[in-house]
């Protein structure tokens, strides 16, 4: 295998594709919004399973008589139609729930499973959140400043948050629900996002190093043969952790399959961003700062 | 020449440890604890809110708050129950593997404050009159099931009595509540199918005794659980729902199987995948992840963890960042080796160089799973913490485990001018 394609030199497509995606994102956000599920907003959620395939109507009609009307028809899923999920815009109280249990282990033999919440909470939830991805920016902006530059702390951080939007723009566009594991989910693309561009960049610094950069495009075979030389392994670990999360995706469980998702669409903006966006980035950034050193002194002389 | 004796250690190495593996794993995964979500169970998060009015919610109130509610889940029999205090005002409990749960979310919230009153709901007795541990359940004459209670002090039933035989016949009622509420009023109930107090005996006589009886119309379960609260003793404060979430066992039997099974799956692609693309270094790989994936067990166990599905979703995910610092090493390798390098110096220089690269990613991960692990709650901290074990698990087998085993390997002189066992081949090779 060999690549030759040059990053480099096509890095504007990359701008600009990245660019057309977060403004698509962004419109879709203000349009349609998030699917947000009942971890953010206050309500509860229900989920029913039955040896034998479930009809929505029996089901909406069996709690509606217990009195506990769904908000909408019950949706089906599974093999066979044998789980059925039921939301309501309102917490149930603890009697209610223990009615809907009660109910639904009458008639399909299994106990269901019920969450709630509260608006407080959510809210909070989605509050942490949002800290935890900034508290985590500037802890690695401090580190990779650190071990490396601070250029390349600002190109990560830029690629990382360029992740965890891509991830939101995605759900925010195919209407899939967002729920506690989401949180999860951004955040690891996050941890695998930095982890993926340090590669990268760790090559950079190393070849840096060897090389005197003369002009622009001495750095830019840097970047190009740095990009080149980490290639492999970084199509090869996107491609074993890929195949976690497909597996996962299609055989794990029904709770975590949007998680899954999420994880897929990251890892791939994960390692679109590493070559395409964090490199060619720091490129951009990385000449100007020296033309400006270069430059002046020789100014100065004329 | 190849040395035979390192590949001898290989061998015995690599034998010790599958037999350690083989004869310990089992009775580490049956010791590994499972949340709700793998086993069925639920889990509330309560505010905390005053008993009575002008009562300050403290730490100490919650401490005490956290007590009770342990004593009930006793009650229970729940083998983990796991009661925590969040944040000022908050306990969030998760009770796992419960078989009725309606009943323990109900004898969880209940305030389980007993009060004596007269017709005009004046408080004679309250729970601090009762005697801890001191409540059963007996049987009346027609053998229904009656709880009876036991006094601190004899006298002062006398007393009370005496003070409702006087208030004169149609008021002489021993009015007994459970979790009266401000507003409710024994006359307004009186007349009701179904009233909120237990029962409202008349007094007939004076009786100075300790031992009390309460004859509701109870079930034989009812009796058992109202005595059970009440020898596990009133919560001194008000327990609000803000979050609650349960998982039928089947439903959380199901999550387990689908998810161990994606596992594998996943995992035997990963392996096959290191063989075929990395060869003997592949091999190697595939035995260090062995070894992670047991040692993370293993750590998880000794920690008291609880495993929940993201615990296993990080799990898996952790096999995968774990091939990483693999990958980075055996390319490093085969960098070393199409630059002309002897097998020997070309293992040695592709470990070296690729230490730095794999440090400074893990920390920058566990740096974001730490965050994730301070800020997250209950089920997205089980997943931050695994992932944070997965990471220093496989820091130390990917680049020690693998340095041993490739070492010796390399050091047998056995892979010697064999660059094709690393997945180079002879035509990639540069002349030096």
């Amino acid at each position: 295998m060999s690549f030759n394609y040059d990053f480099v030199k096509h890095r504007n497509i990359f701008f600009i594709f990245s660019s057309i995606i977060t403004v698509l994102g962004i419109v879709s956000l203000l349009v349609f919004g998030l699917n947000l599920g009942i971890d953010f907003e206050s309500g509860s959620k229900a989920e029913v399973q039955s040896k034998t395939a479930i009809n929505a109507e029996e089901l909406s009609d069996t709690l509606n008589s217990a009195g506990l009307k769904p908000e909408e028809i019950p949706v089906l899923a599974g093999q066979n139609n044998q789980r059925a999920s039921v939301a309501y815009n309102k917490v149930l109280s603890k009697d209610e729930i223990a009615k809907f249990k009660t109910t639904i282990k009458e008639k399909y033999g299994t106990e269901p499973s019920v969450s709630t919440v509260s608006p407080v909470v959510g809210r909070e939830l989605a509050r942490n959140a949002l800290i935890s991805v900034l508290i985590a920016s500037v802890g690695i902006i401090i580190y990779v400043g650190i071990r490396f530059e601070f250029l390349m702390a600002l190109a990560a951080i830029v690629a990382l948050l360029h992740d965890a939007f891509m991830i939101i723009a995605v759900f925010s566009f195919l209407r899939l629900e967002v729920d506690l594991t989401f949180i999860a989910a951004v955040l690891t693309i996050v941890g695998y996002s930095i982890n993926d561009t340090i590669v990268t960049f760790d090559r950079i610094r190393e070849n840096m190093k060897k090389t005197r950069i003369k002009n622009k495009d001495v750095l830019a075979k840097v970047v190009h043969d740095s990009i080149k030389q980490t290639i492999t392994r970084s199509i090869n670990t996107v491609l074993t952790v890929l195949v976690a999360a497909v597996a996962l995706w299609i055989f794990g469980s029904e709770s975590i399959r949007n998680f899954s998702i999420a994880l897929f669409i990251g890892l791939m903006f994960g390692m679109y961003s590493s070559i395409c966006i964090a490199s060619q980035l720091w490129f951009v950034w990385k000449a100007k700062q020296l033309k400006k050193r270069n430059f002046k002194p020789a100014d100065s002389q004329a | 020449m190849v040395k035979k004796n390192r590949i001898v250690t290989f061998i015995l190495i690599l034998a010790a440890f599958a037999v350690l593996i083989g004869f310990t794993t089992p009775q580490i995964v049956k010791n590994i604890k499972l949340g709700l979500d793998l086993q069925g169970g639920f889990e509330v998060l309560y505010q905390v809110k005053p008993a009575k009015e002008g009562q300050k919610i403290d730490n100490d109130v919650l401490k005490s708050a956290v007590q009770a509610l342990d004593r009930r889940v006793n009650v229970l029999g729940v083998s983990e129950p796991n009661i925590t205090i969040e944040g000022k005002d908050r306990i969030r409990v998760q009770l796992a593997g419960v078989k009725d749960q309606n009943n323990a979310r109900k004898l969880l919230s209940t305030k389980a404050q007993l009060t004596f009153r007269d017709v005009n709901d004046k408080v004679l007795l309250d729970g601090s009159d009762l005697k801890g541990g001191g409540s059963k359940v007996t049987y009346n004459q027609q053998n229904q099931p009656i709880v009876q209670l036991t006094l601190k002090d004899g006298d002062k039933f006398g007393e009370v009595t005496k003070k409702v035989l006087n208030m004169g016949p149609g008021q002489n009622q021993l009015v007994i509540w459970l979790d009266y509420e401000k507003g409710d009023s024994y006359k307004e109930e009186a007349g009701k199918k179904d009233p909120k107090f237990i029962s409202a005996p008349a007094v007939n006589s004076v009786l100075d005794q300790k031992q009390v009886v309460i004859e509701g119309r109870f079930s034989q379960e009812e009796a058992q659980n109202l005595a059970d609260i009440l020898n596990a003793g009133a919560l001194p404060v008000k327990l609000k729902e803000v979050y609650s979430t349960s998982v039928g066992a089947k439903f959380g039997e199901q999550a387990l199987h689908d998810t161990i099974y994606a596992g594998f799956i996943g995992v035997a692609i990963i392996f096959l995948f290191m063989l075929l693309y990395y060869r003997i270094p592949g091999l190697v790989a595939v035995i260090t992840l062995s070894i992670y994936i047991y040692l993370i067990l293993l750590i998880f166990d000794w920690m008291n963890g609880v495993l929940t599905l993201p615990g296993i979703a990080a799990l898996i995910l952790g096999v995968g960042m774990a091939v990483d610092a693999n990958i980075i090493t055996y390319e490093r390798i085969k960098e070393e080796l199409k630059s002309g390098k002897s097998v020997m110096s070309a293992f040695k220089a592709g470990n070296r160089r690729s230490f730095t690269t794999i440090f400074d990613a893990n920390i920058t991960t566990i740096l974001a799973a730490g965050v994730l692990f301070a800020y997250g709650t209950s089920s997205v901290k089980g997943f931050a913490l695994v992932l944070i074990i997965s990471v220093l698990a496989s820091f130390i087998t990917a680049v020690y485990g693998s340095r041993i085993f490739l070492g010796l390997l390399v050091k047998s002189r056995w892979l010697d001018k064999k660059p094709g066992y690393f997945g180079v081949k002879e035509s990639e090779i540069s002349e030096l």
